[in-house]
C-alpha cells in the first residue's frame, strides 16, 4: 500500500468515511512524517499529542457529517488558535496564547478536522521567502538551499513534504499563491470578504485574505468550501452564498473567455516562464476556452502602490504590540523606553522596515502624495479589472516571475524580493479571487505555477479552469525525500 | 423686562478685549454597549471587568459598529438642527499610550456623521445663535492610574471603546456666561433626546475649550490656545477667565501667543502648557480598513426624525402659548425635561400661574438647598397639585400652604391629611372672623385712632394681629374686607 500521507485530502476524507483507514492511522502517519522532517523547519508549534487524542475521539464517535471528518490539519501560525501558542512568526508574540479561535479554523474544526500544529511563516506575513520568521528559515522540499516562498512558507513546505494533507494560509500580496507556485502545490486566494478575517493576526486589513493550500484542485475546492462564509464579527466579510465548489467542479471550459494581459509580459522575464504561460494558453484552448488579448494598463503601478498601502495599514495594525497587554515586553525606565525596547527587540528588520515606510507615508504632509495617491491608483487598477471582466471570464498569468530562489539570494535586496510578487499583488489590490496551479518545471526541475484570476466571488470558475490545466499539465511533484 | 447689554470684555491697560471661545464637547453616548464591541458601559464597575478582546486589542480582533450608537448620534444631530451626512467614514487616529490598547483611536476625521447645526442660547441680552461645526463619533480610551503603586502605572480599560460624540462649536461664544448657558442647553437637548446623560461627575460630558482674544472692533481672530479636558462648567468658566487675561497681558506687552494645548490647574486656578504646536502629535489619520464607510439610509433619518421628542426650544414656545408663561418662566421650566414633565403633571389639576410660582419658587429653593434633582424631590406632582388646589379653593391660606409643603416633603404625605389632622383649614366663616376682628380692634383702640387720623399703613398691623389670633388660618381676603368696613 502506498503511504497514505501521499493521498489527497479528498481521498483521505472519503477513505476515513469508508473506513479504509482510521483517523488515528492518518494522523499518526502525518505526525510520523512531521517528526522526521525537522530539517524543513515547517512547524513553529506541534500539537501532535492533542491531534492523536482528537483522532482517537473521532474514531470512537464516528461522526462523519463534516466535510473534513477525522482529518488532521496544520495551519499557518497567523490563525489564532484557542489555548495554542500563536506567534505570527514574531518574537513579539513568541509567548502569546489566545483564549479564542479564529473563525476560519473554527469552521475547519466544525467540519470535523482538528489541529496538527502551527506552521512557520514570515514575521507578520511580511516576506516572500519565509526568511523573516523569528523561528528561522523554512526549507523548500525541492532543495535544501531553496526558500519555500512566503509568507505562507511553512504551510507550502509542510504540504509539499506530506506533513499535512492540506493547510490554510493567508495572502496579502501573494503569500498563498507564490509559495504554492514554489512548491508545486495549489493555493487559492479567495475574493476579499469571502473568508472571515476574525482571529487572524492582521498584516494589512484591506488586503489580507485567508485561503486554502492543497495538493490538487479538487482538494482546494473542498477546503475552500469548508472555510468560506460570512461572519458578522468581520465587517468586511460579505454575505454571499458559498457555492458547493466540489460538486460543481468541472474541467470543461467550453466557451469561457480567458484574458491574457499584455502588461504581465514583463522585461527580463525568463523564457521558461513565457513558455509555461503559452502552455497554459494551449491547455485552456484544448479545454474549449476562447483566448483574448487584454490590457490592464495600470499594472505597472501595482507594486509601488501596494508597498504604500500595505505598510501604511501594517504600521497601524502593529501598534498594538507595545508590551503593555500581552506578548514580549522589554524593560524600560518609563513608558516610552519600555515601548522602544519592546518593539526594537520584538520586531525583526523587515517588519521594522515596513512600519517605518507605513508611518512615513501616513505622516501629515506626505499623506496626499503617498497614501492617498496609492489609494487612487488602487482604484484605477480595480477599474482595469472591472472593465476587462465585461469581456472575459477569467485571466491567465504566470504566478511568479521565477521558480524558487536560494536562501539568502534576495534577503539583502528588498526591492528584488518585492518584485517576486509582481503578478500576485494587483489581484489583492483589486480584491479578486486567484488561484495558483502547478503547470510545469523550470530547467532546474523546480515547479512553476500559473495563476488564474476570477471575477469577484466567482471562485468556481477559476477552480474549474485550474482543474482543466491540472489535468492537461499532468504535473507530478518529483521530490526525493532528502530531509528525513 | 428691559434687556441688559452684553458687557463681557477684558479691560487691559490699552483698551477693551473681546474673548473668543469655541468648545469641543465630548459627550458619552447613552448606550448599553460600546461603540465597536458588546462590552457593557456601566459607570463605576470594578477595573477591567467591562473589557472584551476587542476593547483590549487582542491580535485578530475586529471592530463591529454598534448600530444603536449610530442612531443616537443621528438623533443628537437632528436635535442640533444639523445636517446628517448620509456617508461618513471612520478613521484611525494613531498614537501610543498605555491606556490606548490598539495604538489608535477609531474616530471620524474628514467625514463626520453630522455636519453644521446650531444651538439657541437665551441670554439676559436676548437670544443668541451658536453654530455647531460638526459632530463625530469616536472611541474613548481607557484610564491610566499612576498613584496606586510607586513603580507602576495601572491601566483600567472599562472605558476603552465607549462611544463618545465630539460636538464641535464654531468660535461663537464670547463669555464664561455664554459657555455656561451653551453647555447647559446642549446637555438639556441631549437629555431630552436620551442620547447622553450629561453627568459631568462621571465624565459623561467634558470639553476642550479653545480661547483667543482680540481687540474690540478687530475682525481677525487671534491665536488660540486649547485647554484640554475640563470636566465642570465652573472650571471651564474659571479657565476662560484666567486664560483670556493671560493672553491680553501677553499681547499688551507685545508678546506672542503660542498656539498650544494647555491644562487647567484646578487648585491654582491657572492654565499651563501641555504641549506646543511643534510637539503636537502627528496622528497619521487614515480610513480604518477594518470598517466599511458608514452609509445611512434616508428612511432611517426620516424614521428617527419622526420619533424625535419635543425639544426644549419647541417646548418653551408651547409653554408660552399654552400656559401663558413669560419667556423667563418657560425657560426655567423647560431646561430640564423632568422639570417640564413635572410641571405639566402638576397643572393638570390646578391653577397654572400659582403652580408656576410654586415650582420656580418654593420647589426650586428646596432642590438648590438640598442639591438634588427633581427626580429626587419627595413631593409627587399629584400632591403638589392638590396642595395648590386647596389654596385656590380657599381651604387653606397661602401661608399655611408653606407649612403644609414643608411637611409633605416627609414621604410625600397627602396635603389633605396634613390639613385635616392638624386642623389647618382656613377660617372663612365671616361671623367667626368678625368676632376675632372685633376683639383685635377693641384691644387696640389707640392704633384705631391713629389709623383713622391718617396712618393708613397700620392696616397691615391689624391684619397681622388677626392672623396671630387665628393661628394663620384666617382667610386673608375676607380679613381684609371685614377690617376695611370695621375701620371705616
Amino acid at each position: 500500500m502506498t503511504n497514505i500521507s501521499e493521498f489527497s485530502l479528498t481521498k483521505l476524507a472519503s477513505g476515513i468515511k469508508k473506513k479504509d483507514f482510521t483517523s488515528e492511522e492518518v494522523t499518526k502517519t502525518f505526525i510520523n512524517n512531521s517528526k522526521k522532517s525537522k530539517k524543513l523547519n515547517a512547524y513553529i508549534t506541534e500539537c501532535f499529542d492533542d491531534a492523536i487524542e482528537s483522532a482517537k475521539n473521532f474514531d470512537k464517535k464516528k461522526d462523519y457529517k463534516g466535510l473534513l471528518s477525522g482529518i488532521p490539519i496544520a495551519v499557518k501560525d497567523l490563525f489564532c488558535t484557542k489555548n495554542i501558542k500563536t506567534t505570527a512568526g514574531s518574537k513579539i508574540l513568541h509567548n502569546f496564547i489566545p483564549t479564542y479561535e479564529s473563525t476560519v479554523t473554527n469552521k475547519l474544526w466544525s467540519e470535523g478536522a482538528f489541529l496538527l500544529g502551527k506552521l512557520n511563516c514570515d514575521e507578520f506575513a511580511m516576506g516572500s521567502s519565509n526568511e523573516t520568521s523569528f523561528f528561522g528559515n523554512v526549507i523548500n522540499p525541492f532543495g535544501d538551499k531553496l526558500v519555500p516562498g512566503g509568507s505562507s512558507g511553512g504551510s507550502a513546505s509542510a504540504l509539499a513534504a506530506d506533513l499535512t494533507p492540506g493547510t490554510v494560509g493567508t495572502d496579502t500580496g501573494g503569500s498563498i499563491r507564490q509559495p504554492a507556485s514554489f512548491t508545486g502545490t495549489v493555493g487559492l486566494k479567495p475574493t476579499y470578504g469571502r473568508c472571515s478575517r476574525w482571529g487572524i493576526v492582521a498584516f494589512a486589513s484591506s488586503l489580507d485574505q485567508a485561503g486554502p493550500m492543497t495538493k490538487n484542485v479538487e482538494d482546494c475546492a473542498l477546503l475552500l468550501q469548508a472555510m468560506a462564509g460570512y461572519d458578522s464579527k468581520d465587517s468586511t466579510s460579505v454575505d454571499i452564498k458559498v457555492e458547493n465548489y466540489s460538486s460543481k467542479l468541472t474541467d470543461k471550459a467550453k466557451g469561457l473567455k480567458i484574458g491574457i494581459p499584455k502588461e504581465y509580459r514583463v522585461d527580463n522575464m525568463p523564457a521558461e516562464i513565457d513558455k509555461l504561460w503559452k502552455k497554459g494558453i494551449d491547455f485552456l484552448k484544448d479545454a474549449g476556452a476562447i483566448i483574448k488579448n487584454i490590457s490592464l494598463p495600470h499594472t505597472k503601478y501595482a507594486l509601488p502602490s501596494y508597498y504604500i498601502v500595505a505598510p501604511a495599514e501594517a504600521s497601524s495594525n502593529l501598534a498594538r504590540y507595545d508590551g503593555v497587554k500581552y506578548g514580549h515586553r522589554s524593560k524600560g525606565n518609563n513608558l516610552v523606553e519600555m515601548y522602544e525596547n519592546t518593539r526594537s527587540e520584538g520586531f525583526g528588520d523587515e517588519v521594522k522596515r515596513r512600519i517605518l515606510i507605513g508611518t512615513y507615508v501616513l505622516s501629515s504632509g506626505y499623506y496626499d502624495a503617498y497614501y492617498l495617491k496609492a489609494q487612487k491608483i488602487r482604484q484605477l487598477i480595480k477599474n482595469d479589472f472591472d472593465k476587462v471582466f465585461y469581456d472575459v471570464d477569467a485571466i491567465l498569468t504566470p504566478s511568479t516571475p521565477s521558480a524558487a530562489f536560494k536562501i539568502g539570494e534576495k534577503k539583502d535586496d528588498p526591492v528584488s524580493m518585492y518584485l517576486n510578487d509582481i503578478f500576485t499583488v494587483p489581484v489583492n489590490l483589486a480584491g479578486l479571487p486567484a488561484i495558483s496551479v502547478p503547470a510545469g518545471y523550470d530547467k532546474n526541475n523546480l515547479p512553476l505555477g500559473l495563476q488564474l484570476v476570477g471575477k469577484p466571488f466567482d471562485e468556481q470558475t477559476i477552480l474549474n479552469l485550474a482543474l482543466a490545466i491540472e489535468k492537461r499539465a499532468n504535473f507530478k511533484r518529483k521530490i526525493n525525500v532528502w530531509w528525513n | 423686562m428691559t434687556k441688559k447689554k452684553f458687557d463681557y470684555y477684558i479691560k487691559g491697560n490699552k483698551g477693551k478685549w473681546e474673548v473668543i471661545i469655541g468648545l469641543e464637547v465630548h459627550a458619552q453616548v447613552l448606550s448599553k454597549s460600546k461603540l465597536f464591541s458588546s462590552s457593557p458601559t456601566k459607570f463605576g464597575a470594578e477595573p477591567n471587568t467591562q473589557v472584551s478582546l476587542v476593547d483590549s486589542a487582542f491580535p485578530g480582533m475586529l471592530p463591529v459598529i454598534n448600530q444603536f450608537c449610530i442612531e443616537q448620534s443621528v438623533k443628537t444631530g437632528l436635535g442640533l438642527k444639523a445636517k446628517i451626512n448620509l456617508n461618513s467614514v471612520f478613521d484611525r487616529k494613531n498614537y501610543f499610550y498605555a491606556d490606548l490598547p490598539q495604538g489608535y483611536q477609531i474616530s471620524q476625521y474628514k467625514n463626520p456623521i453630522v455636519g453644521e447645526g446650531e444651538i439657541i442660547l437665551d441670554m439676559p441680552y436676548g437670544t443668541k445663535k451658536v453654530g455647531i461645526e460638526r459632530l463625530h463619533l469616536e472611541q474613548d480610551a481607557g484610564k491610566s492610574i499612576h498613584d496606586m503603586d510607586p513603580d507602576n502605572t495601572f491601566v483600567d480599560l472599562n472605558r476603552s471603546g465607549v462611544a463618545l460624540m465630539e460636538i464641535v462649536s464654531k468660535p461663537d461664544l464670547r463669555s464664561p456666561d455664554e459657555v455656561n448657558v451653551y453647555i447647559k442647553k446642549l446637555r438639556s437637548i441631549m437629555r431630552y433626546l436620551g442620547t447622553c446623560d450629561g453627568n459631568m461627575q462621571e465624565g459623561s460630558l467634558r470639553a476642550d475649550v479653545n480661547v483667543s482674544v482680540r481687540k474690540v472692533g478687530e475682525k481677525k481672530f487671534g491665536t488660540r490656545c486649547e485647554i484640554k479636558n475640563v470636566n465642570s462648567i465652573r472650571f471651564m468658566q474659571m479657565a476662560i477667565e484666567y486664560e483670556s487675561k493671560r493672553q491680553v497681558e501677553l499681547l499688551e506687552n507685545n508678546k506672542q501667543i503660542d498656539q498650544e494645548t494647555r491644562l487647567y490647574d484646578t487648585r491654582k486656578n491657572t492654565t499651563r502648557p501641555m504641549r506646543s504646536k511643534e510637539d503636537a502629535h502627528d496622528y497619521r489619520y487614515f480610513p480604518d480598513p477594518d470598517l466599511l464607510p458608514l452609509n445611512l439610509k434616508k428612511s432611517l433619518i426620516e424614521k428617527l426624525k419622526k420619533e424625535l421628542p419635543e425639544l426644549p426650544d419647541e417646548k418653551k414656545e408651547r409653554f408660552i402659548k399654552e400656559h401663558n408663561l413669560s419667556a423667563y418662566e418657560a425657560n426655567i421650566l423647560v431646561s430640564e425635561k423632568e422639570v417640564s414633565d413635572y410641571y405639566e403633571d402638576v397643572i393638570k389639576g390646578c391653577d397654572k400661574k400659582l403652580a408656576t410660582n410654586w415650582i420656580t419658587g418654593d420647589l426650586f429653593a428646596v432642590l438648590n438647598k438640598k442639591n438634588i434633582s427633581i427626580s429626587q424631590f419627595p413631593i409627587s406632582a399629584k400632591n403638589l397639585s392638590a396642595l395648590i388646589k386647596m389654596i385656590t379653593s380657599g381651604k387653606i391660606s397661602g401661608k399655611i400652604a408653606k407649612d403644609v409643603f414643608e411637611k409633605m416633603q416627609d414621604n410625600d404625605k397627602d396635603p389633605h391629611q396634613i390639613v385635616e389632622k392638624e386642623g389647618l383649614t382656613q377660617q372663612s366663616d365671616p361671623k367667626e372672623l368678625e368676632k376675632i376682628i372685633s376683639e383685635v380692634i377693641s384691644k387696640n383702640q389707640d392704633k384705631v385712632t391713629q389709623y383713622k387720623s391718617g396712618k393708613v399703613k397700620l392696616f397691615g398691623y391689624f391684619v397681622g394681629e388677626v392672623m396671630k389670633v387665628s393661628k394663620g388660618k384666617a382667610n386673608p381676603q375676607l380679613v381684609n374686607e371685614i377690617l376695611k368696613t370695621k375701620l371705616k
